[in-house]
């Protein structure tokens, strides 16, 4: 793979080490390669024994497999991040005023902005939210971004996750595990810290308490359980918050509250971070067959008696068809042009769109609306002519339920191999914590590294790993 | 702390016991067998009753034998009693109170299990068994030793250590009763040569072998080791000791008011009732009588904490 076509975060366009790297690489280069092989083992060690993993559903048992972790930090300096800040907080904002307005008035549907079918016929708009005002008028409590770049002041922001976005225990953990491999580096880079993170979390959702809330508020995490692929992160954070890991069968619905069941009897909970989609959050009201969520829950938090932290019904921000018209949603309700760009985005409900993406196919990265974890997508460019053929017959039979993108040249960043430092392919998730008293974006985030060389699914079921990210003071 | 967390912590910890006791079973039969002429598969028999697994045994196999009782016990996957399903478990039910538990219990709680899958992947032979019961006998100690070294002395620690004396207490009197399923041929043999023998490889099997000895002196005999099982509060393995430990921990949780939750007062009854008479008491009732209430006075009591502790719904 040419270095010369991608962007690396390391060496630019050509040989010249970027200067968030200046202190990094002088530590590197006096280091002995076989010691730092031994370090990139033990932390393999220390995640496995951690049981820092996540499930995959295979042929029989479920299996718990370790995310890779790689010891070269992705380094973004302060002023770099900046500018991606004001972006990402001006996104969020309009997401979270997007989804107040479609829940209520739907003023920007009537101003002729977003077309009518793109809410009525959207299976994630959910009726029951309309005319709910939660708690704070905060519905997305917790965003990740996906941004991928491709130059040095390119930036794309490719997904936005406002339902219950994961990975950010790997964040933490990755961070603390590289604190205590190398503690030198930090002496030597000022990296801004994360570890707030989970004490910043319980804040922002306590001081979302629901009116019912009587003193303290109790916050609870909420799990499918300890079969769920990131049930990890999920007891981790609750253990980080202090506060209680629930799952469906420990909650009932008493006295207009939601209440856990402990040892001296019900307790009731004023929030509630749910990591159980809608869709099983409450068998009364959604999925009647769901064994993971409460029973009556979503008429206790209509009734102001509960906080469900992220609202029911914020799928429809995450939803790859509204994608398209976020940057009309940032000027709608910013009355700002957009800070961050989208992908340009073809939707293939549109004819002319359909009839260019089918005539494109070996160019364009194509993905279902409604999909996730980099499933069900084809990637043109590296994609055998019959797996294209294959493709061009489903999106013929259902147009609508998918988009398409060029493919972007990712940046990259390298990655300590066998054979020394490789550049491999990397996006970044930003978490942001909304809350009435504001927007806060832990510094860096996640990063995800597609360690196959050449490839550019970085997701973790299909192979990915994960490095430290360092957002420098300056 | 959730009815939820309550019930991992308690079965976690019976889970460990049972796996360390299942092993002891495992070793006292191989033992017996040893010190018996004739045919040995049968000594597996009584055995198999002790672990309360004998009718799941005899679903799957028509006829007992050394080699399937004891990979029965050892490593079966459709024994849920046996060494490797306790484990497995343990460790689901410890993933379960993560949160709950120190890091140097679930680490030792995780390698426990990781040396068990490694050490019972394939079957063992004979000869193998005194290294591999040894090696997991170490792993779960360090779990207890992890316990007893880090974890604050709340209402967490009670439900483990409930979890533990529960179960040992039920696996002590289980394994004292597989002395009176071993028939002896005749009236003449109580006393004999023989019959001793059995008795002190049931001391052994509970690792009572030095201690009984310094308390009671070479010349004891069967009566003695009995009192010494069922009765000295000194002994940790004694169904005396472990229901003190039971009661003591129910007292904890079960608060100070005049308003005891009634395993609390079940708790208490029950040593009262069983465990203050002597040894001369016991064997006049009949000590298989003997262990068969009390063990049915146990299943009682870990229903009732069940249901006062909210376990479930």
């Amino acid at each position: 793979m040419d270095q010369k076509t991608y962007f690396d975060e390391m060496w630019g366009e050509g040989d010249a080490l970027r200067s968030p790297y200046a202190q990094f690489n002088s530590w590197f280069e006096g280091q002995d390669n076989s010691s730092l092989r031994a370090k990139q083992r033990e932390a393999e060690e220390v995640f496995r024994l951690m049981g820092i993993t996540f499930n995959v559903y295979g042929q029989q048992e479920a299996e718990e497999r370790l995310i890779p972790f790689d010891i070269i930090p992705r380094i973004i300096s302060g002023a770099e991040w900046r500018r991606l800040s004001k972006g990402i907080e001006q996104r969020v904002r309009a997401i979270n005023a997007f989804l107040h307005d479609i829940y209520h008035r739907q003023e920007i549907i009537k101003a002729g902005r977003l077309p009518e079918h793109m809410i009525s016929e959207n299976e994630a708009f959910l009726p029951h939210m309309i005319g709910v005002s939660p708690p704070g008028g905060i519905y997305t409590h917790i965003v990740g971004i996906d941004l991928v770049r491709t130059g040095p002041d390119e930036f794309y922001v490719l997904e936005d996750n406002a339902r219950t976005p994961s990975g950010v225990s790997y964040m933490l953990e990755n961070r603390e595990t590289m604190l205590q491999m190398f503690p030198e580096l930090f002496a030597k880079n000022k990296v801004q810290p994360v570890e707030t993170y989970p004490a910043h979390l319980r804040k922002s959702l306590a001081a979302c308490a629901p009116p019912m809330c009587e003193g303290k508020p109790t916050v609870a995490v909420m799990t499918p359980g300890i079969y769920n692929s990131a049930y990890f992160e999920h007891a981790f954070l609750a253990d980080e918050m202090g506060v209680e890991l629930v799952e469906g069968t420990d909650l009932t619905v008493q006295d207009g509250r939601v209440a856990m069941r402990t040892i001296r009897g019900y307790k009731p909970i004023d929030v509630l971070y749910r990591r159980v989609d809608d869709e099983f959050l409450d068998p009364l009201n959604f999925n009647p067959d769901s064994a993971l969520g409460v029973p009556g829950i979503m008429d206790v938090y209509r009734a102001g008696g509960i906080t469900i932290a992220n609202a029911p019904g914020t799928g429809i921000a995450d939803d790859k068809a509204i994608y398209s018209y976020i940057p009309e949603i940032v000027e709608f309700y910013t009355g700002e042009r957009p800070i961050l760009q989208n992908v340009p985005t073809w939707r293939c409900s549109e004819a002319d769109s359909l009839a260019y993406v089918l005539d494109n196919l070996e160019d364009l990265v194509v993905k279902e609306v409604h999909g996730s974890g980099g499933y069900g997508m084809l990637i043109g460019p590296t994609a055998s002519k019959k797996e294209i053929a294959a493709f061009r017959k489903k999106l013929k039979a259902k147009p609508a339920g998918y988009i398409a993108q060029p493919t972007l040249s990712l940046s990259t960043v390298p990655i300590f191999s066998k054979a020394g430092l490789a550049p491999r392919h990397v996006d970044l998730r930003p978490f942001v914590l909304v809350s009435p008293d504001g927007v806060d974006i832990t510094p860096g985030g996640l990063t995800r590294v597609a360690l196959k060389k050449g490839s550019l699914v970085v997701n973790s079921s299909q192979g990915g790993g994960t490095k430290d990210t360092w957002v420098l003071e300056e | 702390m959730l009815g939820k967390t309550a019930n991992g912590l308690y079965w976690m910890f019976r889970y460990l016991e049972r796996a360390e006791n299942t092993a002891r079973l495992i070793d006292t039969g191989q033992r017996i067998a040893l010190t018996r002429s004739g045919n040995t598969d049968e000594e597996w028999e009584p055995v198999l009753k002790s672990s309360g697994t004998a009718e799941m045994f005899f679903a799957k196999y028509d006829a007992v034998t050394k080699d399937r009782a004891i990979d029965w016990l050892l490593r079966d996957k459709a024994n849920p009693s046996s060494v490797l399903s306790c484990h497995v478990a343990a460790r689901q039910n410890g993933r379960l109170v993560r949160n709950a538990i120190t890091v140097e219990v679930w680490e030792a709680l995780n390698a426990c299990y990781m040396r068990a899958q490694e050490m019972l992947a394939r079957k063992r032979s004979e000869r193998d068994l005194p290294a591999v019961l040894g090696a997991l006998r170490q792993s779960t100690g360090l779990v207890r030793g992890a316990t007893h070294g880090t974890m604050l002395r709340n209402e967490i620690y009670n439900f483990a250590r409930l979890g533990t004396f529960l179960e040992r207490a039920d696996n002590t009197a289980r394994i004292v009763d597989v002395k009176y399923y071993v028939l002896l041929p005749s009236v003449r043999a109580v006393g004999s040569f023989v019959d001793n023998v059995q008795w002190e490889t049931i001391l052994r099997s509970v690792s009572a072998r030095g201690g009984f000895r310094l308390e009671y002196g070479s010349g004891a005999g069967p009566r003695e080791i009995a009192q010494f099982l069922i009765l000295d509060r000194r002994m940790p393995r004694s169904l005396a000791f472990c229901t003190f430990k039971i009661c003591e921990n129910l007292s904890y949780l079960g608060g100070e008011s005049s308003d005891l939750p009634p395993s609390t007062v079940l708790a208490s009854e029950i040593y009262k009732d069983h465990l203050t008479q002597d040894i001369e008491g016991i064997f006049d009732i009949g000590l298989h009588q003997f262990l068969e209430t009390i063990l049915a006075e146990y299943g009682r009591l870990g229903q009732q904490i069940e249901i006062d502790y909210r376990f479930y719904e």
